[in-house]
């Protein structure tokens, strides 16, 4: 149960609250099929249990027909779970897992503006997706990392048949990723961040 | 005078009334000077919960006494972020919260903030 205050509203548990020195935030998205383990992700690696917010999809019915129960609905509501990693005293991390079909990138103007960039979690049961992804993420010039999440009984691929299936260049990091362990996916976060700093400081070299 | 009996008419609105959401957005989003507010745009409290606030307006005040993204007051109020923001536009400009925005984003992360982040994952 969450607190409820007496305005009826659920906030934040004490131990869930960001120190008075909380100056600033940056974000990482994590962007995968449905059931790829981006929630599984984020709840590993953060501090608070995961949260949802919710985003409306502002154009009517476009590519949602699969979707049982809704047809007729001209406002559709797509939930994205996120965490939180508290850096230091004034920066804080925000992890945001978003469904990478393509019917969900609406939501990806306010997500990747200013995110540092992305972990994509590929599902090797499920490839198209990653590609329709990869694809748009490099459209969109937001840097990313890919994560094999080792599912039991998932199909197990070389790295490079991987990175060959997936069209991928030769510079983006692959990894292997377990979304339960802690350790996997701050590892993850840590790939991602050291291939933006080689991108960072490769980029300020004179041309 | 006797006090008419409150009974079941006295209470608050329950929250997630979707009546209450039109009220919410209502007349406020084209007029305002917008700050930008990104999912991760921290919002603190500038006063203390004002008796004759709204209850969602309220329940930001209240929550924001410590510093709380936008995404994660989205998430304890159960309103979609779209909703939300109009709400939050107006407690700013009227001086209820203040906002703290994300760390600029250029075109690639600064280094020292990217050297931050990685001593932070350090630590997990």
């Amino acid at each position: 149960m969450d607190y409820k205050s007496s305005d009826g509203y659920a906030g934040p548990r004490s131990e869930d609250i960001l120190p008075a020195s909380a100056t600033a935030a940056v974000k990482v998205v994590i962007v995968g099929g449905f059931g790829v383990g981006k929630t599984t992700l984020v709840g590993s690696v953060s501090e608070i249990r995961p949260l949802t917010t919710e985003e409306t999809m502002t154009q009517a019915g476009v590519g949602v027909d699969d979707l049982a129960g809704i047809e007729h609905k001209t406002e559709t509501t797509v939930a994205m779970d996120f965490g939180r990693i508290s850096i230091n005293e004034q920066l804080v991390l925000y992890l945001f897992g978003t469904p990478g079909q393509e019917r969900f990138w609406f939501l990806w103007n306010g997500l990747f503006e200013g995110a540092l960039g992305a972990v994509v979690l590929l599902d090797t049961r499920r490839m198209e997706v990653s590609y329709d992804v990869i694809g748009r993420l490099e459209e969109r010039g937001v840097p990313f990392v890919v994560a094999v999440n080792a599912f039991p009984g998932a199909p197990k691929y070389p790295m490079a048949e991987l990175r060959t299936a997936m069209d991928l260049d030769d510079t983006v990091p692959m990894i292997d990723c377990d979304a339960r362990d802690r350790s996997s996916c701050r590892d993850t976060l840590m790939a991602l961040m050291r291939y933006l700093y080689s991108l960072t400081t490769v980029s300020t070299e004179p041309q | 005078m006797s006090e008419p009996g409150h009974g079941t008419e006295s209470g608050a609105e329950p929250p997630g009334n979707p009546d209450r959401l039109y009220i919410l957005t209502g007349g406020e989003t084209r007029t305002e000077a917008k700050t930008h507010l990104d999912l991760v745009t921290l919002v603190v409290s500038r006063a203390e919960p004002d008796p004759g606030l709204q209850p969602e307006h309220a329940a930001v005040v209240r929550m924001c006494d410590f510093p709380l993204s936008v995404a994660e007051i989205s998430a304890y109020l159960e309103l979609p972020v779209s909703t939300l923001t109009p709400l939050l536009t107006e407690l700013l400009s009227r001086g209820k919260v203040e906002a703290r925005p994300p760390v600029p984003a250029a075109a690639l992360p600064d280094v020292q903030l990217l050297e931050a982040v990685m001593h932070g994952l350090q630590k997990l």
